[in-house]
């Protein structure tokens, strides 16, 4: 994957006021960005996958861009073709985990059927241990299946780059080991591209080859020996 | 919500009446005269009733998560599609919860009515309108029916809003 983010974005929130810059460029297929909440991290997600629109700069992604102030390029969102896994999920409560999963399959203004399946969905489905739950809701699941179905309904239509928000957060720290496992062998299998956001050291520790640090919206001077960062 | 159904209807037969801006255009283009029809009777409870059912509906789709929308659109689905597969279904019971209680209200209507459609028995006379009417002219019998098939409709639409009313569906 090569990712290249060079961003500003200026935030108001009454008094307060938050500086986001952010510039790096990346060709590691694991990039972890950590720092503490608050730091802008989520925000730098958000400008990746379209749900942020920056000031001013550039996001670019394997080549395409997908952001650029001076050449008036915002992408919108359903173009980008990443996958976004939120922090609490953001399972649609009112599908099962086959119509989540199938969610982005479908086209058009109906929801994906309910009993119907199809191929791409049964794999996600099985290679996520989700066949027994397919027509449970979301309220229904654990806090690791739901991670799973958002894992499935990211994956299944092959994203160039998933991104992950805090995605052990939600979790209880028994099960996180086992995701961070899980998580781990998938992305080696797929060798899906990701950029991954998180507070904890640990998940760097587990997944960065490329750690960056956040800290009130700046990037810190790298610290891994893969890192190239580029400052412009 | 805060103006008497009298003076709505007063409104309404100025709007709609033959010498009322919108009557006299739709007389004069298409020969419809709304005053005293079964259709004015309609309109009056539709606007009286239209607070009753915008409220909730507004407040429900204030209430959906929008990070589930946000969730839609990365996953690729446009605009028109997110709102009515993801916004939709997610208010739709604050919706229905509006539009019972608006049902009730509407089946309630006097005033408004009454200014426009009149009371013409058979044509424009309504549930309510009939009660009265019947009383008036000392037929206890029809006005029990009458008040008996209204509550028990009444109670149905309060238990139906019951039910849809606490969201069942949270995200979590």
């Amino acid at each position: 994957m090569q990712l290249d983010i060079d961003i500003r974005k200026t935030m108001h929130s009454g008094s307060r006021k938050f500086r986001l810059d952010v510039r790096l460029r990346s060709s590691s297929r694991r990039v972890v960005i950590v720092g503490p909440s608050g730091a802008g991290k989520t925000l730098t997600l958000q400008a990746i996958a379209g749900l942020l629109r920056p000031d001013a700069g550039h996001i670019r992604l394997d080549g395409r861009l997908l952001f650029d102030s001076t050449g008036g390029i915002d992408r919108p969102p359903q173009a980008r073709e990443v996958a976004y896994v939120f922090q609490d999920y953001a399972l649609f409560p009112h599908l099962t985990v086959r119509q989540n999963i199938a969610f982005s399959l479908t086209r058009g203004w109906a929801n994906p059927p309910r009993h119907r399946g199809c191929d791409a969905v049964d794999y996600w489905l099985h290679s996520f241990e989700l066949d027994r739950l397919a027509d449970q809701f979301p309220s229904e699941l654990s806090g690791g299946q739901r991670q799973r179905t958002a894992l499935a309904r990211a994956l299944v239509r092959r994203p160039r780059a998933l991104l992950l928000d805090e995605p052990f957060a939600a979790l209880d720290p028994a099960l996180r080991g086992a995701m961070r496992r899980e998580l781990d062998g998938l992305q080696h299998r797929l060798q899906v591209p990701m950029v991954l956001i998180t507070h904890d050291p640990e998940d760097a520790a587990a997944f960065g080859e490329h750690v960056l640090r956040l800290h009130d919206g700046r990037l810190l001077a790298p610290e891994s020996a893969v890192a190239a960062v580029a400052s412009g | 919500m805060v103006m008497p159904p009298t003076v709505l209807g007063y409104y309404l037969l100025v709007l709609v009446g033959r010498r009322g801006s919108l009557g006299g255009w739709l007389h004069e283009q298409f020969g419809i005269e709304l005053v005293f029809t079964w259709q004015a009777a309609v309109i009056a409870a539709a606007v009286v009733a239209f607070p009753l059912v915008f409220k909730p509906a507004r407040a429900a789709f204030e209430a959906v998560d929008g990070q589930l929308e946000q969730a839609a659109r990365v996953l690729g689905i446009s605009e028109p599609a997110v709102f009515f597969r993801a916004t939709l279904p997610l208010a739709w019971r604050g919706i229905m919860a509006g539009v019972l209680l608006a049902f009730a209200r509407a089946l309630g209507e006097f005033g408004a009515t009454l200014m426009v459609a009149g009371s013409m028995p058979g044509r424009t006379q309504t549930l309510s309108i009939a009660v009265y009417e019947a009383v008036q002219a000392g037929q206890d019998e029809t006005a029990n029916v009458l008040v008996a098939i209204t509550s028990l409709v009444c109670v149905l639409v309060l238990l139906g809003a019951g039910r849809l009313a606490p969201g069942r569906i949270v995200n979590r």
